[in-house]
C-alpha cells in the first residue's frame, strides 16, 4: 500500500514538465485539517471526506474538538481537528498518522506536527504565524524559520492574505473575510489529491441558498486555493488515489451516532411501532437526540427528560404503553439508569439502552474514547440482573446493530445494552445504504386475547405477553416486586425467588439463538488470537493485514454479542495457544471471557484516551513472537 | 358493547387483592375514596392507569382493578410521563408519598408540574416515612422526634401545596382522608381539569406518626381551624361562619377578622383561576395557630398541556413535511453510487 511517506524525498525537488508526470499513484493518504475551534476545520474535513467518498475512495474519519466549547483562541487548548483516512480499498481505521497535515496557526502545528510522520507534507498559513500567535501557542521561536520541522516537507502559504485578496469585490467586512480562508484551504487539499470540486461547490450553493453573499465568499475561496494550488506549483507533484475497489451501489458518509439513529428510526418503520426515546444530553451521546428530534414526521417521540433516571423511567413508561422505548446515555448517565434498569429487568419490559462511551470515571474526560463501561453494563446493578449486552464495532454497523438489539428487547421482553464509544459516535466511514428489503422484518403482535392471560405467561423463548396499557380486558399490575412466575402476583416466597433469578437468567441465555457465530478472520492457522470487541475492530483488523503483508500471520475473531456470548466463542478461544485480548480498559473483556470459559488470555489494554494505533497493535504481537 | 361496560361500580375498580395496610391507615379512605369516584368518570375502565412509586401509598395500584405500575422510589412521574407521551387517551394516575414526592422525587414532580401533562398526582402526605418504619420526612413538623431524629428533627418541612404552586402547577388542590365526600368530590374535579392535578391528601399514618394533623382535622376544631376554599365565594370559616380572611395590602399579608366587624367587600373572595400565584401560594402557606388550614382547590389555571403539545407538533410536522419516508431518510445528507465501471474522479467535474 503506496502512500506519501513511501516517496523518495528527491521527487519533490525533480521538477517534471510532464503534466501527467506530476501526478504520482498512491494507495491510502491521511489528511489532517488543523486550526483554532473557530476555523471551521470540523466542516472541512466533512465535505473533503464526503468527495473522497463520491471520488470512489474509501474512508473514515476522526474529528478532535477541543475539550472546552470556548478555549481562547489561537492557543493549543483551542485547537479543533479533522483527519481523514482514504484508500483504494476498504480501511477500518481513522489512521495512526496525518501523511499531509494543513495547520491554519501556530497552535494548530504545535499540537499535531507530532502525528506528522517524516516525510509527511505540512502545509501552513504563513499569516497567522504573527509573533502574538507564536506566543499564543507556546513557541519561542518561529517554527517555519528554525530547522525544527527539517524533516517535513514544509509549505508555508499565505492563506489568510491570499483568501481576502480574492474577495476583494465581494461586499462583506474584511474579518467576515477571512473566515473563508478554511475554503481556500479546502481547495488546496482538493488540488493536492486531484479530487473535484463540484461537490462542494454544490453543498455550498445549497447551504448558503439564501445568503448570496456568503456563498460567493465560499466559491471564491474554494476556487482560489484549487487554482493556487495549480498555478502556483505549490508542490511540485501532486497525488491521485487508485480508484477504490468498492462494492458498487449507492454510498453516504455516517457518523456512529447517526448509524444507530437511522437504525432506529428503520425498527420502528419495519414494526410500524412508533418509537420513543427519553434521553438527557451528555457527550458524545448527545447526538442521537439530536439526530431522532428531526424525525418527527415519523411518528418518533423524543423527549429531554429531567436526568437519565427520569429518561430511563420515561422508556419504561413508554414500552408499558407498547412503544419502542429506547433511551441513550453515555457512563455517568448509564450509572444514574441503574435502578431503572432493573425495574425493566423485573417488569420484564423491552426497552434499548444505549451507551456511548467516553473515558471515565465520574466526568473523566468526556470527549476521549475508552471501552470502560463494559462490566458496568454486564453486572452493574444490584441483584442478579441479566441483560443483553451487545456492542458496535464500526460507525456504520450501528445502523444494523440498533435494528437487531431492538428485536432482541422485544422478543424476549427484556432490557438490551448498546455499547458505542465517542470514537464510532463522532467518526465517520462511507456506508452502502442497504435495501429495505434486505432489513428483513420485525412483526410485533401486543396481546389483546383475554382468554387464559396471565401477566408473567412465558412463551417458547420465556418471555412474556406485551400488553399495551388500555388493552380492554387485560387490566393487570406490574411491578418491581418479586412476582410469582405466571401469574405476577407479588410473591415473597423464597423458592419462588429463586427459581425468578434462575427463569430470568435463562431466558436472556436464550438470546443466544439470535447471535451469529463468531467468525475467525485470518488464514485460521495461526496460534496467535486477537480478540476484541466493539471499535477496536478496524485497528485489529487493518494491524493483522498489515503483518501479514510482512509475512507475520495471526488470526482475528471480532465480539458483537458480549451478553450471551456466541455459542461456538469458547471452542474458538480453546484452539489457540496465545489468545490476546485487546481493549482500551485494564481488562474487562478479558476478565469476563476468563470467568465464562475458565480460560487464561494474555491482555492488551491502553487508557490514553485515544483510538489505538494499528502500529501499536502490531507491535505487541512482534513483541509475543520475540518472546515465544 | 362499551356503552354497557361503562356503567360500572365501586366493587368493579377493586383488585380482590388483600389489602395490606396497618388497621386504622388513612390510606384505605382514600382507596375508597377513589374507588367510588372512578366509576362517576364514564371512561372505560382499560383507560385508567395507576402509577406509583415506593411507599406505603406506593401500595395502591395491586388495589385496583385497572392497569397499575409499582414503579421504583421517587420515578413513577417520569414513568408517568412516557405513558402519556405514548398514549394521550389513558387516563394516568400517580400515586405518591411525601417522602417519594417531594425528597427521593422532588426532581421529577418538580419537572412534571412545570411541563403540565394531562396527569392526575394523589400526594398522600402522612408527614412521615411509613414503609421504612417512621422516619422523618420533607414534610414533618421541626422537631418530630422519630427513629432517625431521637432527639428532634431539625429541618424546616415543605408545604406540598406551595411547592406545586413554585413548580408551575395549574391545578392545587388539598383534601384530607377524614373528609371522605370532600376527597372523591376534588378526584373527579382534578381528573376533569386539564392539564396535572396536583392533590394533596393529608393522611393519618396511624403507627408511625398518629394525629399528625389532629390540630386542625379533629372534629371538633375542624370548622375553626381550616377554610374550605370555594371559587369566587368569600373565604369565611369558623364556627357559622364567624371568620373571614382579609388581605392587607400595607403589610401584603393575609389576616383573619370577625366577618361580622368587617364591611362584606373587605374579605376576600377566593379565585381560583387568576394566573398570578402569589394569593394561591399564601393560602396554601396558612397554617395554625393564627390561621386556618386551607382545603379544597387552592389553584386553578389552564396552560398549554404537554402531550398535546407534542402529538399536535408531530401532527404538523406531518402535514408540512409529509409522513416520513424511510428511504429518503437514509439517503438523506450526501450520496454517491459507485458503478461497476471504474470511476475517474478527474471526469466528475
Ligand atoms: C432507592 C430507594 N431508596 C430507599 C428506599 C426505601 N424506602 C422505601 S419507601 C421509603 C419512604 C417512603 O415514604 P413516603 O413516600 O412518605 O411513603 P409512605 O410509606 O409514608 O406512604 C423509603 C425511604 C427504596 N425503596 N428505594
Ligand atoms: S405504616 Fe402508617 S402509612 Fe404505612 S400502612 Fe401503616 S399506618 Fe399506613
Ligand atoms: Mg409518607
Amino acid at each position: 500500500m503506496k502512500r506519501i511517506t513511501d516517496l523518495d524525498a528527491e521527487i519533490y525537488d525533480n521538477y517534471e514538465q510532464d503534466q501527467e508526470k506530476r501526478i504520482q499513484e498512491l494507495d491510502q493518504v491521511t489528511i489532517r485539517f488543523a486550526g483554532d475551534s473557530g476555523d471551521g476545520m470540523q466542516i472541512t474535513g466533512s465535505q473533503f471526506s464526503a468527495t473522497t467518498g463520491i471520488a470512489g475512495n474509501a474512508f473514515n474519519t476522526f474529528p478532535d474538538f477541543p475539550a472546552e466549547i470556548r478555549a481562547p483562541a489561537g492557543t493549543v487548548a483551542g485547537v479543533s481537528g479533522f483527519q481523514i483516512h482514504f484508500s483504494r480499498e476498504e480501511i477500518h481505521t481513522s489512521g495512526d498518522f496525518a501523511d499531509v497535515l494543513i495547520a491554519m496557526n501556530p497552535a494548530a502545528l504545535k499540537a499535531n506536527h507530532k502525528d506528522v510522520p517524516r516525510g509527511g507534507v505540512i502545509i501552513v498559513n504563513e499569516d497567522a504565524f504573527t509573533p502574538e500567535d507564536l506566543e499564543k501557542a507556546g513557541y519561542t521561536s518561529n517554527p517555519l524559520e528554525d530547522d525544527s520541522l527539517e524533516v517535513y516537507h514544509v509549505v508555508p502559504v499565505p492563506i489568510t492574505r491570499l483568501t481576502v485578496e480574492q474577495l476583494k469585490d465581494v461586499d462583506m467586512p474584511e474579518k467576515e473575510k477571512r473566515r473563508s480562508k478554511n475554503m481556500f484551504a479546502l481547495g488546496i487539499a482538493f488540488w493536492m489529491f486531484d479530487m473535484p470540486l463540484l461537490p462542494t461547490e454544490q453543498w455550498i450553493e445549497k447551504k448558503f441558498a439564501k445568503n448570496e453573499t456568503l456563498k460567493k465568499a465560499n466559491l471564491l475561496a474554494l476556487r482560489a486555493g484549487y487554482s493556487f494550488g495549480h498555478m502556483t506549483e505549490l508542490l511540485p507533484i501532486h497525488f491521485r488515489i487508485r480508484t477504490a475497489h468498492l462494492r458498487p451501489g449507492l454510498y453516504r458518509s455516517i457518523t456512529g451516532n447517526q448509524a444507530i439513529s437511522l437504525g432506529l428510526v428503520a425498527a420502528s418503520q419495519l414494526a410500524n411501532v412508533p418509537l420513543f426515546l427519553g434521553s438527557y444530553p451528555i457527550t458524545p451521546a448527545s447526538d442521537i437526540l439530536h439526530e431522532l428530534s428531526r424525525h418527527k414526521n415519523f411518528r418518533i417521540r423524543t423527549f429531554q427528560a429531567e436526568d437519565e433516571i427520569a429518561a430511563m423511567a420515561s422508556a419504561i413508561g413508554a414500552a408499558y404503553a407498547g412503544s419502542l422505548a429506547v433511551t441513550s446515555t453515555s457512563g455517568p448517565g448509564l450509572a444514574l439508569k441503574t435502578e431503572a434498569m432493573n425495574l425493566a429487568v423485573m417488569a420484564e419490559l423491552p426497552v434499548l439502552i444505549i451507551n456511548v462511551q467516553r473515558a471515565g470515571p465520574s466526568t473523566g474526560m468526556p470527549t476521549k474514547v475508552e471501552q470502560a463501561d463494559l462490566l458496568q453494563a454486564l453486572v452493574g446493578r444490584s441483584g442478579e440482573s441479566p441483560l443483553p449486552v451487545i456492542a458496535v464495532r464500526s460507525p456504520a454497523d450501528g445502523f444494523r446493530k440498533a435494528i437487531h438489539a431492538m428485536q432482541i428487547a422485544v422478543k424476549y421482553m427484556t432490557p438490551v445494552i448498546l455499547l458505542s464509544d465517542g470514537y464510532l459516535a463522532n467518526g465517520t466511514e462511507e456506508w452502502k445504504l442497504p435495501d429495505l428489503s434486505d432489513l428483513g422484518d420485525f412483526k410485533i403482535s401486543f396481546r389483546t386475547e383475554i382468554e387464559g392471560f396471565a401477566p408473567y405467561l412465558r412463551d417458547e423463548h420465556l418471555a412474556r405477553p406485551w400488553v399495551k396499557a388500555g388493552t380492554p380486558g387485560l387490566e393487570h399490575r406490574i411491578g418491581g416486586l418479586e412476582k410469582q412466575n405466571i401469574t405476577g402476583a407479588v410473591s415473597y416466597d423464597g423458592e419462588n425467588h429463586q427459581s425468578m433469578v434462575q427463569l430470568r437468567a435463562q431466558k436472556i441465555m436464550n438470546v443466544q439463538k439470535e447471535v451469529p457465530d463468531a467468525v475467525v478472520l485470518g488464514s485460521g492457522r495461526s496460534n496467535i488470537l486477537l480478540v476484541g470487541w466493539g471499535s477496536t475492530f478496524g485497528v485489529i483488523t487493518d494491524a493483522r493485514l498489515e503483518l501479514a503483508e510482512e509475512g507475520i500471520h495471526v488470526d482475528q475473531v471480532h465480539v458483537d454479542y458480549i451478553h450471551p456470548l456466541p455459542a461456538n466463542l469458547g471452542d474458538i478461544l480453546r484452539r489457540y495457544k496465545h489468545v490476546i485480548v485487546i481493549e482500551k480498559n485494564m481488562g474487562q473483556f478479558a476478565f469476563w471471557l476468563q470467568g465464562m470459559y475458565s480460560l487464561q488470555v494474555e491482555k492488551f489494554n491502553q487508557m490514553n484516551g485515544k483510538p489505538f494505533k494499528t502500529s501499536e497493535v502490531m507491535s505487541i504481537v512482534k513483541a509475543l513472537r520475540s518472546n515465544i | 358493547m362499551k356503552i354497557e361496560t361503562l356503567h360500572y361500580s365501586k366493587s368493579d375498580f377493586a383488585s380482590g387483592q388483600e389489602v395490606r395496610w396497618c388497621p386504622g391507615c388513612g390510606d384505605y379512605s382514600i382507596l375508597s375514596a377513589v374507588q367510588k369516584t372512578l366509576p362517576e368518570l364514564e371512561l372505560e375502565k382499560e383507560k385508567f392507569v395507576f402509577v406509583s412509586g415506593i411507599g406505603c401509598s406506593s401500595r395502591f395500584p395491586y388495589y385496583m382493578n385497572t392497569y397499575g405500575f409499582h414503579t421504583i422510589h421517587g420515578r413513577a412521574p417520569a414513568v408517568a410521563m412516557g405513558l402519556k407521551i405514548s398514549n394521550p387517551d389513558l387516563s394516568v394516575w400517580v400515586v405518591t408519598g411525601d417522602g417519594d414526592a417531594l425528597s427521593i422525587g422532588g426532581n421529577h414532580i418538580y419537572h412534571l408540574l412545570r411541563r403540565n401533562p394531562d396527569i392526575n398526582v394523589l400526594l398522600f402526605n402522612n408527614a412521615i416515612y411509613g414503609l421504612t418504619k417512621g422516619q422523618y420526612s420533607p414534610t414533618s413538623a421541626h422537631g418530630t422526634v422519630t427513629k432517625s431524629s431521637p432527639y428532634g428533627s431539625l429541618e424546616e418541612p415543605t408545604t406540598p401545596a406551595c411547592f406545586a404552586i413554585g413548580s408551575g402547577a395549574t391545578f392545587v388542590a388539598r383534601t384530607a382522608d377524614v373528609l371522605v365526600k370532600h376527597m372523591a368530590q376534588l378526584m373527579a374535579e382534578g381528573y376533569h381539569h386539564e392539564g396535572t392535578a396536583f392533590m394533596e391528601v393529608l393522611q393519618n399514618c396511624q403507627i408511625f406518626n398518629n394525629g399528625a394533623f389532629d390540630s386542625f382535622l379533629d372534629k371538633e376544631v375542624r370548622e375553626d381551624k381550616t377554610i374550605m376554599l370555594e371559587h369566587g365565594k368569600p373565604l369565611i370559616f369558623g364556627k357559622n361562619g364567624d371568620k373571614a380572611l382579609r388581605f392587607n395590602s400595607q403589610t401584603f399579608s393575609l389576616e383573619v377578622v370577625e366577618t361580622a366587624k368587617v364591611a362584606p367587600e373587605e374579605i376576600l373572595v377566593h379565585n381560583a383561576e387568576i394566573d398570578n400565584p402569589v394569593l394561591h401560594a399564601m393560602l396554601s402557606a396558612m397554617k395554625g395557630p393564627d390561621f386556618p388550614v386551607a382545603l379544597g382547590v387552592i389553584r386553578r389555571v389552564k396552560k398549554p398541556v404537554y402531550e398535546k403539545l407534542l402529538h399536535q407538533q408531530e401532527e404538523d410536522i406531518i402535514q408540512s413535511k409529509g409522513k416520513g419516508n424511510l428511504k429518503e431518510l437514509l439517503q438523506g445528507g450526501e450520496t454517491w453510487r459507485i458503478d461497476d465501471a471504474v470511476v475517474d474522479p478527474v471526469l466528475l467535474q
